[in-house]
Formats: C-alpha cells, sequence, structure tokens
C-alpha cells in the first residue's frame, strides 16, 4: 500500500514540475488548551498568552512567502480554551471546514481532540505532549508529533551524561504522576546507554517550598539534608515536570555535582538564545513579529505548520491524506534550524530531531551525541526506535 | 613566534612562485578582513570589517573590496591598496552575500531577514530596487552575460531568476532544503545551486532566454562521514566547465566534481566546516574559509589537492582573490 503510494507520488510530482503549480488555500488552526496552574518557579517561565499562536503567525508569513511564488495562500485561526471547552472548540473548527489541526494540549485531552478530529477525517499536530504512550500503545494515525517524547529527551540527556563519562546517577524524581513518568523515562534511558543508577530518591510535593519572597531560606536547609548521604555519584538527574523543585538543586545539593534533567542543563526542543545552524535568522524574525523570544511550543506549531507548507508546496496537496502520506514518505524533509534534515518516523508519527541541551543562557550541546551509531538515522538513537513502539495505526 | 616560525616555513617551501596577488577574507566573528598574499600565503594584514563581515567581493579592477557588514546593515567598502575605510553602500537590512556585475556598477545583495534582494548603485550610493523574494535570501549568482541574477531563498527553497533589465523575478526553481549558493559556469550554460540541508546540487541547464531547466542533482557520499554532515555550501566552477568544487561544511571537505557528467572524483580534507570558496585569478589555487578551525586551505587546482593552510581570523566566512 506504502509502495503505491510511492509511486503516485511520484508520478504526482511529475505532473506538478511539468505544468505550474494550482492555486490552494490553506486553511489550518491551532486550538490551545490553558490549564489551571501554579506560577512556576522562575517568572522567566510564565507562559506569554500568545504561546504557540506567535509560532503559527510566522509559519504563516514564511508559508505565505513561499505561497506568493506559487498561488498558494495560508491561513490560520487560534483559539485558546479552558479543558471542559476543548470539545465544543474542535467541534466549531471542524464544522469551518479546516481539516489540518495543531493541537497544544496535555495527553489525555489531545487523545479525546484527535480522536474528535478523526471522525472528520483531519490531521492533528501535537505541538506539546511529551507522553511516550502517544508515540506508543496509544498512538493515533491521524496526529503526528513534533514536540519531542520524554523518551527523546531523556535519551539526549543521557547520551551527553555518558559522553562526558558521568554514568554514575543520582535520580531526584519529583512525586506527581509526570514526575513518575518522566524518572521512569530518564531511568530507561540510564538502561539504554550504559549509565547506573546509584541512588534513586522522591522528593516529595508538599505544596510547600514554592516561590515565595523568602523560599530560597527554606530551600536552603532543605535540600542539603535531603540529599545527604547519598552513593557516591557523577551526577543528579532530576525528573520534575511539575516544576517544583528541579531549579532549586543546583548549588542546594549535599555533594556538589551537577545537574541535569529538569534543572540545571535541560533537554529542549528550541530556546531564544539558539544561534547555531542559521538559526539566528529564525530568532529575528520571530522577535520582529511577536516582540519576545521564542519558546518551545512556538517552535513546534511553527514546524507543524511548516511541514504543511512543504506538503503543499512540493505535493501539491492541502488534504489532510495527502499531507500526512507526503509527510511519512520518503520525499518529505524539512529544514528547521539544528543542523540536520529533520523527517517524520512512518512507525509512529514523531517527528525525528536533534534535542538542544540548555543551561538557560546558551546551547551547551545538541544531542545526538558522536559516536552514539543508528542502522537507519543517528537522530533514532533518541526517543522510541521502530523494534520498541507498540504502535499499530501506521501500519 | 608561532607566526614566525610559520612564515620561515612558508618561505622555504614556496620555490616557484605563480604571481603576486591577495587573498582577502572576512571574519565573521572577529571582524575583521585578513589580507594573506597568494605568493608567500603569509599574512600581510588584518583590518576592521564592519560587524559581522561574511559576503565579501572586488571591484572588477581590484582596486576596491566590498563587504556585508550584517550587523550594521550596510556594505562596507575599502581601498584594496592601503585598506582604508571608503564611503559604505546602502544594503538594506541584514545583508549576507551579494554580487557585483561584471560592470562593476550594480550591487544585488541578498537581505536575509527581509526576504529582499536590493540593488545598489556602486557609483551613486543609492538602492535603485528592491525586489521581495523567498524566505531567507542569500545565495546570489549572476549569468555571464549580465542578464539574469540568481537569488536562493533558504526557508522557501527556491532559485529566483530576477531579471537585471526590470527587476522581475521570470523564473522560480523549486530545489533542495536550504538553498545556499547559485554559480554559472563561464559559457552561461550550466547553473549549480547547492542546498545545504538537503545535501545535493541541483543542476540547470540554461537556454539561449536564460531559462533554466533542472538536468540532475549531485549527491555525495564520503565512507565514515555520516550523510548528515555533508553540506554543500560554497562553489566554484572552472572557466573550462570542467570541474565544480563544492565545499561540503561540517564534512571538511571539497568535493571535486566532472562538471560535465556530473560524477563526483573524489574529496578533498580541507578544515573545519569548510564555508565559501575563490580561485586565484589564474586557476592555479582554489582557496577555502574554514569557519570553525580560523583558518584558510589552499588547493593546488591542477593536482586536486589541498597544499597548505594558513591561519586567519575568527571564523573566516567569505574570500575574495585579486591580482
Amino acid at each position: 500500500m506504502h509502495r503505491v503510494h510511492g509511486l503516485l507520488l511520484a508520478a504526482l510530482f511529475i505532473f506538478v514540475s511539468a505544468c505550474s503549480a494550482l492555486a490552494i488555500d490553506v486553511k489550518a488552526a491551532v486550538l490551545r488548551v490553558d490549564y489551571p496552574t501554579l506560577l512556576p518557579i522562575s517568572r522567566y517561565d510564565l507562559p506569554p498568552a500568545d504561546l504557540g499562536f506567535a509560532g503559527a503567525a510566522l509559519a504563516d508569513e514564511d508559508n505565505g512567502t513561499t505561497g506568493g511564488f506559487l498561488g498558494h495562500t495560508y491561513e490560520t485561526a487560534t483559539v485558546a480554551v479552558t479543558p471542559e471547552e476543548a470539545e465544543a472548540a474542535m467541534a466549531s473548527i471542524l464544522e469551518a471546514g479546516t481539516r489540518l489541526i495543531v493541537v497544544q494540549a496535555r495527553a489525555a485531552e489531545l487523545q479525546q481532540l484527535a480522536d474528535q478530529a478523526a471522525e472528520a477525517g483531519a490531521l492533528v499536530f501535537n505541538a506539546r505532549a511529551a507522553d511516550i504512550a502517544l508515540r506508543d500503545d496509544v498512538c493515533r494515525g491521524n496526529l503526528l508529533h513534533t514536540a519531542p517524547s520524554h523518551a527523546m529527551m531523556a535519551d539526549a540527556v543521557a547520551q551527553f551524561a555518558v559522553w562526558k563519562k558521568w554514568t554514575d546517577w543520582f535520580v531526584i524524581a519529583g512525586s506527581n504522576p509526570s514526575d513518575i513518568a518522566l524518572a521512569e523515562a530518564l531511568r530507561k534511558s540510564a538502561r539504554k546507554f550504559g549509565a547506573r543508577i546509584v541512588e534513586d530518591r522522591s522528593f516529595e510535593d508538599t505544596g510547600g517550598s514554592r516561590r515565595t519572597d523568602s523560599g530560597h531560606v527554606l530551600v536552603q536547609r532543605q535540600l542539603p539534608a535531603f540529599t545527604q548521604g547519598a552513593a557516591e555519584h557523577d551526577v543528579v538527574i532530576a525528573a520534575d515536570e511539575t516544576d517544583y523543585f528541579a531549579r532549586y538543586l543546583s548549588y542546594h545539593l549535599w555533594d556538589p555535582r551537577p545537574v541535569l534533567g529538569s534543572g540545571g542543563l535541560v533537554p529542549t526542543t528550541f530556546h531564544g538564545a539558539h544561534e547555531a545552524y542559521g538559526a539566528t535568522q529564525y530568532q529575528t524574525r520571530f522577535e520582529a513579529l511577536t516582540g519576545r523570544y521564542a519558546q518551545p511550543e512556538d517552535y513546534n506549531v511553527w514546524l507543524a505548520l511548516r511541514v504543511v507548507g512543504e506538503a503543499v508546496t512540493r505535493a501539491n496537496t492541502a488534504e489532510p491524506e495527502g499531507v500526512r502520506d507526503y509527510a511519512l514518505s520518503d520525499a518529505f524533509e524539512l529544514a528547521a534550524f539544528k543542523g540536520q534534515r529533520v523527517t517524520f518516523r512512518d512507525w509512529n508519527g514523531q517527528l525525528r530531531q536533534p534535542i538542544l541541551l540548555y543551561d538557560g543562557r546558551i546551547t551547551v550541546s545538541v544531542s545526538p551525541q558522536e559516536g552514539f551509531l543508528h542502522q537507519t538515522s543517528p537522530l533514532d538513537t533518541l526517543g522510541l526506535d521502530r523494534p520498541e513502539s507498540r504502535c499499530t495505526s501506521f501500519d | 613566534m608561532k607566526h614566525l616560525l610559520l612564515s620561515t616555513t612558508i618561505a622555504l617551501l614556496m620555490s616557484a612562485p605563480a604571481y603576486a596577488g591577495k587573498a582577502f577574507i572576512s571574519n565573521e566573528r572577529g571582524n575583521t578582513i585578513t589580507v594573506v598574499n597568494t605568493e608567500t600565503w603569509e599574512v600581510e594584514d588584518e583590518f576592521f570589517a564592519g560587524n559581522r563581515p561574511r559576503g565579501i567581493t572586488a571591484s572588477p579592477d581590484g582596486s576596491v573590496i566590498y563587504v556585508c557588514a550584517s550587523d550594521d546593515n550596510l556594505v562596507r567598502v575599502f581601498d584594496a591598496n592601503t585598506y582604508e575605510e571608503l564611503p559604505s553602500l546602502p544594503s538594506g537590512p541584514d545583508p549576507e552575500l551579494f554580487i557585483l556585475e561584471p560592470s562593476g556598477k550594480r550591487l544585488y545583495i541578498a537581505n536575509e531577514d527581509d526576504n529582499l534582494v536590493t540593488v545598489t548603485d556602486t557609483e551613486t550610493r543609492t538602492v535603485l530596487a528592491e525586489v521581495p523574494v523567498g524566505v531567507e535570501p542569500e545565495g546570489m549568482g549572476m549569468s555571464p552575460d549580465a542578464k539574469f541574477v540568481v537569488n536562493t531563498s533558504e526557508t522557501t527553497n527556491m532559485a529566483h531568476f530576477i531579471s537585471t533589465e526590470d527587476y522581475k523575478i521570470k523564473h522560480n526553481i523549486l530545489v533542495d532544503q536550504r538553498p545556499r549558493y547559485a554559480h554559472y559556469t563561464a559559457d552561461g550554460s550550466r547553473l549549480f545551486v547547492t542546498s545545504e540541508i538537503g545535501g545535493t546540487v541541483t543542476v540547470m541547464d540554461i537556454d539561449a532566454e536564460g531559462a533554466p531547466t533542472v538536468v540532475g542533482k549531485i549527491s555525495f557520499e564520503v565512507a565514515g562521514v555520516q550523510p548528515e554532515w555533508l553540506q554543500p555550501v560554497g562553489a566554484r566552477v572552472t572557466s573550462d566547465g570542467t570541474r565544480l568544487f563544492v565545499a561540503l561544511g561540517p564534512a571538511n571537505r571539497v568535493a571535486v566534481v566532472d562538471a560535465q557528467s556530473l560524477e563526483v572524483l573524489d574529496y578533498i580534507l580541507v578544515g573545519q566546516r569548510v564555508w565559501q570558496l575563490d580561485f586565484t585569478p589564474d586557476e592555479q589555487f582554489l582557496l577555502t574559509t574554514n569557519g570553525n578551525s580560523n583558518d584558510i586551505t589552499v588547493i593546488d587546482v591542477a593536482k586536486e589537492k589541498a597544499i597548505k593552510s594558513v591561519q586567519v581570523g575568527q571564523q573566516p566566512w567569505g574570500v575574495v582573490v585579486i591580482e
């Protein structure tokens, strides 16, 4: 079936290059679900009101400029809702005839929204949820992920630590389900790349220690005591998806050690200081348009809409089926300011891409690290590989 | 001390100098231009070139050096003999690469941040036109008859053929991801466009009216180098049209290609992150800028071998050689 698609696509290509492209008006939407949350530890991490939407605006500009030469136009609607309003918002997007939808939501809502979209034959891009299950046993055939998974992030950290020969880990995990899931991904990465977990502790979320005008006073007393008496270790690996303690770990440990994971050196898909691989141009365009620095979700949304743009430009289709088939085909490739082409894994719809390791100021390193090899692509050393994924919706 | 040793070694090594020329190398991070003597291969001088100097070229008579000072948003101009700065040229924002027409009058500049090609008159120092192109314009090539300027846009992934008569785009050709550079053969019959992330060179035949037809694509393969790092950037063709040299960026190699059959013949190991190329005017040597090792590599064109490297400034980007 796949082969037939490939052939058809090739035929289409010849047709397209022979005559000039047809006019296409591309309609897309970004649906963002906003959850009630506590303040972040650092006010630098306060989410901007246009989180993700700014990435859509830049993508519309970029795609629109290219489209100007081909007779293609791009228009992306954006809507932010509460979890309770999400279903109705998706319904009205579908009712308006839009079939290419980027969703910024947690896994539970994302799954429901993707299924709702599937009934209308729409294609959904995941620009937020990192949950591994979405790329594994609960994957969806109409759901592509531009957001990296926890597995990719954890592998990016593990490869760097192992490259540094920091192979004895002290894992500190938060106590909320999302922290526990991230810790499990980090433990799995340790096994995958040969690091040893010599100490494993859980830091209970008791609702305290969060940012207050005197929070640091308590933290300075609590954390050394908490980390005392650990087995000899090279690094501390933190799993704190909730964002309640990991940012405090550096400088407050009993043993002076580097921190990686949710604090210290953090894996991220993009940040506003990333300059390598021509990314300066992305940053300046983004800042000129939005008046702020780019954040990972902006980049994920931008990527999703650029995938649509590539399909429209090269395969002359804005139909959800056509975009999906082109994105998953061998012909697809995209330059994403990460030094190499990014492509999709055709077994679970995950975009394979390098992961940046960020210290809050600069890109310290980029994974995959040198020497981690793979028979298909070094990028497949990050995250669920074909034999590991239980996803069958793409078969 | 190191310099002295190096120069002594070079002086000893050089036996039959070809001619006395000068290579000007723009150092993107160092904000300078390094001047290298192409007879002795010694660094003669280094001077301030503005902020983030990238594209560099010379007037047809070799008397003036133009450089894109990207972060100053202008083209800086220097006397090629005294290195004295002359009045600047308006370029539009963030000029990256440019090409000067053979008469030396009009300069065509890619404005990376603004999706424009700016046309500047080098005599009156005025902007003649702004041509809207694709996202992140970079590569600039000119047909030998000066009728077409080809701009490549890195995020739109097209080669835009701009008529120099009316500054209108006449043809748009889609190429692979992140096209960096466009270069015509001396007879104007062929055009090569490098795609950094796509890892290919698209080859177009150009008809009498200047219209392009894609006739082939060159790919690269080096044992022991991950295909992801084979990223074509700068390119040059010998004037007899037989050999194409392609800088492969982080693969630290220059590919030698039969420009007729498009077969890749060899890979020459050079410095790290090889970026742009230029021949000496007699085409005896090809110089490469190596951004991560802060040096240039000198390639003997006939032997297709690297013969030496010369340390220059911080993150060398572009190079132009004059007699």
